[in-house]
This record gives C-alpha cells, sequence and structure tokens, in this order.
C-alpha cells in the first residue's frame, strides 16, 4: 500500500496517578517521533480519536495546540475500538497518496485515575440506542453477554473454554513488564470471579487502564529517512454492519468477516501465512468470534484451541502476545494501538520473552462498538 | 440519577404513543416488505418513504438472553439481577425488553415470550412475559 510504520511508542499503562489524557498523548507522541528518528517539525499530519477524560469535538486540534505544532492536516477519527486500525489505514492512505509524508498517530486517555471505573462503566453505556436499548439498563457487558449466550448454545463452547482464552492472556501479560496485569490466573479463577452480565464473569472482560501510544505512518520516499526498520502496511480493509446490537444482521458473523478478506486479499496472504496475530479483545467472547468470523479457526473452535494453548507463544496462532486488553491494559482508542504496537515490537524482532521465532507477516484487528465497526490490517517485516 | 428514558423522535413517536396505549407497533415498507429494526424515515431496504405502522401481535421468540449483574449506571443498582431479552417478533422485528421475573422465570434461546408493557417512571416500556 505504499505506507510504512517507521515509528512505535507505547507509554506505561496501568494505574498511573498523576496522567492526564493530553500528557499520554504527548509522552506517546514523541516516544513514537523518536523512534523513528524524526523530530516532531518532520510530522506534516495528525490523526487523534476521543477521549472519555477530556473529551473534546476536536481532539486533533486539541492535540496539535498542546504540542505547539501545526501540521499540514489533522483530524479526529472517531471509531471506538476499531479507532486505532482505521487511524493506520487513513494514515496510509494519505502518505500514500502524497498528501503527506509523516502522519503521527497517537492515541491515549486515564481512564483509570481520571474518572472512577464507575464512571467509565457508565460513559460506555452510552454507545446503546437511547431508545430502544438503554432504558433496559443495557451495557456493553450486557450486549457481548447477548452475542456469548446465543454463541454457546449455537457452539456448544463452554465458560470454561472462553475463560482459557484470559488465562492465556495473562499468561502472555506475565512476560511483559509494562502489563497491567501480570499475576498468572486460572480457569476456576475466571469462572469464581464476579458474575458481571451472564455468561460474562469479571475475568472475561477487559481491563480499564491508564496509558497512551502512538505510531508514525510514513510514505515509502520518506522512509528512507527513518532510523528504524519499516514496517510495512501490506494491506488494511474495514467491515461494518451495525451499530446497535438490535440491529445486527447476525449475532454469529460479523464486520471482520469482510474487514480481513479485503486485507488479505490487499496483501496477497491468507490465515495460514501469519506469524503473530493482534487481535481485539475487550471480552473472551470477542476474540472467540472474530478468531472465527476471520477464518483463524473453525466455528466453535477457538475456545478449544485456547484451552490446547494454540494462541499461545509457541502455539499455532500466537495470539495477543502483549496480553491484550484482558491483560495488558485497555486505555480507550489507545487499547487498540497497543495491539499495533506490539505487532510492530514482534515484527522487528524487539517483543524480549514474548518473542515469536521469526515473526515476517502480523494480523492486527481492531472493533468498535457491538462487533460493529471493524478493520484488519496487514503488516510486514520488511 | 434517573433511568435513561426513551425520548421520543418525529420518526418513533408512534412506537412509543403505541406503548402508552398497551399496543405494540411496528414499522414495515408498503414498496418493498422490509421490516424495520428501528423506527425511521425511509426504508433500510430500498430507501423509499412508504413506511407504514403496524400492529403487533405481540408474540415473539428470544433469540439471546443475559442477566445483568453489574448495573450500567446507580439508577439500575435496585433492580440487579434483571434480565434483558433480545427478542426475534413473529412479524419479523426485533426488540430488546426486559424479562417480567427476572432470572427466576427461567427464559432460554427459543422460548416464546409476548410483550406487555411496564410503567417506569411515567413511560410505558415494552415487557416480556414468558408464555406458559
Amino acid at each position: 500500500m505504499h505506507a510504512f510504520i517507521t515509528g512505535a511508542f507505547d507509554t506505561e499503562v496501568g494505574e498511573l496517578p498523576g496522567s492526564s489524557c493530553m500528557g499520554l498523548h504527548a509522552q506517546a507522541a514523541i516516544g513514537a517521533v523518536a523512534d523513528a528518528g524524526l523530530e516532531l517539525s518532520d510530522i506534516d499530519g495528525v490523526l487523534c480519536a476521543y477521549s472519555f477524560t477530556e473529551p473534546h469535538l476536536m481532539l486533533a486540534s486539541v492535540f496539535c495546540e498542546y504540542m505547539g505544532i501545526h501540521p499540514g492536516y489533522s483530524a479526529a477519527i472517531q471509531a471506538g475500538g476499531a479507532s486505532a486500525c482505521i487511524m493506520i489505514m487513513q494514515a496510509a492512505a494519505l502518505v500514500a497518496s502524497g498528501q503527506c509524508e509523516h502522519v503521527l498517530v497517537v492515541t491515549g486517555d486515564n481512564r483509570l485515575t481520571g474518572m472512577s471505573r464507575d464512571g467509565a462503566v457508565a460513559a460506555l453505556a452510552e454507545v446503546g440506542h437511547p431508545q430502544f436499548e438503554r432504558p433496559f439498563g443495557i451495557s456493553v457487558p450486557a450486549s457481548y453477554a447477548l452475542v456469548a449466550r446465543h454463541y454457546m448454545h449455537e457452539t456448544g463452547v463452554t465458560s470454561e473454554q472462553l475463560a482459557a482464552i484470559a488465562v492465556e492472556h495473562r499468561r502472555h501479560a506475565g512476560r511483559h513488564p509494562k502489563a497491567h496485569k501480570r499475576e498468572p490466573i486460572t480457569v476456576d479463577q475466571v469462572l469464581a470471579s464476579k458474575t458481571i452480565a451472564t455468561p460474562l464473569h469479571m475475568l472475561d472482560c477487559c481491563l480499564i487502564s491508564d496509558g497512551g501510544a502512538a505510531l508514525v505512518v510514513s510514505s515509502r520516499a520518506a522512509a528512507r529517512d527513518c532510523r528504524g526498520a519499516p514496517i510495512e502496511i501490506l494491506g488494511a480493509g474495514q467491515g461494518h454492519t451495525h451499530e446497535h446490537i438490535v440491529a445486527a444482521p447476525s449475532l454469529a458473523d460479523f464486520g471482520c468477516k469482510a474487514s480481513s478478506k479485503a486485507a488479505f486479499e490487499r496483501a496477497g496472504v491468507g490465515c495460514a501465512d501469519i506469524d503473530v496475530a493482534e487481535i481485539y479483545d475487550s471480552f473472551t467472547i470477542t476474540l472467540a468470534v472474530e478468531l472465527e468470523s476471520i477464518g483463524f479457526f473453525e466455528r466453535g473452535e477457538a475456545g478449544a484451541a485456547a484451552e490446547r494453548g494454540d494462541l499461545g507463544l509457541g502455539g499455532r496462532l500466537p495470539c495477543n502476545t502483549h496480553g491484550g486488553l484482558l491483560s495488558y491494559g485497555h486505555s480507550g482508542a489507545a487499547g487498540g494501538m497497543f495491539h499495533a504496537v506490539e505487532a510492530v515490537h514482534q515484527l522487528r524482532g524487539r517483543a524480549g520473552a514474548r518473542q515469536v521465532d521469526g515473526a515476517r507477516l502480523a494480523f492486527v484487528h481492531g472493533d468498535g462498538g457491538i462487533l460493529s465497526a471493524h478493520c484488519s490490517l496487514v503488516l510486514g517485516a520488511h | 440519577m434517573n433511568r435513561p428514558l426513551p425520548r421520543p423522535t418525529a420518526e418513533t413517536k408512534p412506537f412509543w404513543e403505541g406503548c402508552a396505549n398497551g399496543v405494540l407497533r411496528f414499522q414495515s415498507c408498503a414498496l418493498c416488505g422490509t421490516v424495520q429494526r428501528i423506527p425511521r424515515s425511509l426504508c433500510s431496504g430500498c430507501h423509499g418513504d412508504a413506511l407504514a405502522w403496524h400492529e403487533s401481535s405481540g408474540y415473539g421468540r428470544v433469540l439471546s438472553h443475559t442477566t445483568v449483574h453489574r448495573a450500567p449506571t446507580p439508577a439500575f443498582r435496585d433492580e440487579v439481577p434483571y434480565v434483558i431479552a433480545l427478542i426475534d417478533m413473529d412479524e419479523g422485528f426485533r426488540l430488546m425488553a426486559n424479562v417480567a421475573g427476572g432470572p427466576a422465570a427461567g427464559i432460554g434461546i427459543g422460548s416464546r415470550v409476548e410483550i406487555g408493557f411496564r410503567e417506569v417512571d411515567g413511560t410505558m416500556l415494552p415487557h416480556a412475559q414468558v408464555c406458559p
């Protein structure tokens, strides 16, 4: 796609007292630009997402003002958990079309210390339809629980199998020095954790964390001026089927089918070619349906695959090697960006104890809403 | 903090007026027959502007359900555990509703339910009852 990731950075993640949304943006931005071997003045495009703690109609303008930078292109993109991948896809289009040379994509939020956990849960519940969902007490976990109950009924997948996904994520996070939650958990602990909305337990659900992450996306020509090994954006695609769960055309197949198909076709590769996958895991059920809908596993097989260790380091498809939203951290739009940054670490061979041997091709996926908006990327070591 | 209640728009007013009068209504397209999931001004199938309102029999089948233990806002704290169901109505539209009797009602996927109405803070909301 004539676009390359030339810089990547993730801030500390977890409970970061004294952090702020814009402060985390700044830290991530400076880190990513320095990683690329560039100066902030080299950045001629800026893409931001959204914030819960410092919400603004024009977050990218707020960020540029905060940094004292005046890029030739600046915009904010809001698509929930799909934001990070969509921002990268958009940045790729900007550099490939010649409109920009170096686009900074930057996300961050202090969701944990900047608002109460209750506040974050309440704010997220507002994605429910104001007339046809919210009056009935819907929440994001309850919406995913509706998907999970249906999926378990159709496929026979058990709560134990979904729990195995959470357990593997914690194992991954244990290898990442920055991860928010690193202490190992067991299937029994997942099942014994508080019920949020049946069949989902607390440990089936993602974390709420402070943190930030950013990438620099550069054109083919401009990438030559950068310091590190560029990572090529080989393919990208999106899929959109609904916003509200009451309007979802299916509770089993979602837009990830179309988004991954487009990304794979563009890259000229398929599921079997992927060395490492970083896929949105807001809930254990999210990852299960996405892994199957995308085609990495047959319908109803993702849970059993997790039990077998297929998603672990050394497994058939090492997945969410940083620990994902379930264990590494979830800081709003930065949550999805952590997946992309981890893919870059893996493809550069810089993932330390969690390095997938010889990782050359990575699949990154984000979904927003209730499996509503999807964006897939195929990234390659160059 | 109050419970979020529907604020009808021009497009949804007939639905909520129906609820207030104990009648469940849905929209379908007079041109292509598409039944609309959520009321709107033009057909989601053919984009024609010939949507018509009809009365539902009130019967449907549970597509999925969950028992909520963690309330999204303080307004729902006194209600937990409560059941939310997605219901495929016989006429082809889909509804989200709470289930009378909560977890004890023993709802399952495929259960037959009848939609009645429940008053919440002066507004009548659709409310599912498991059929005997």
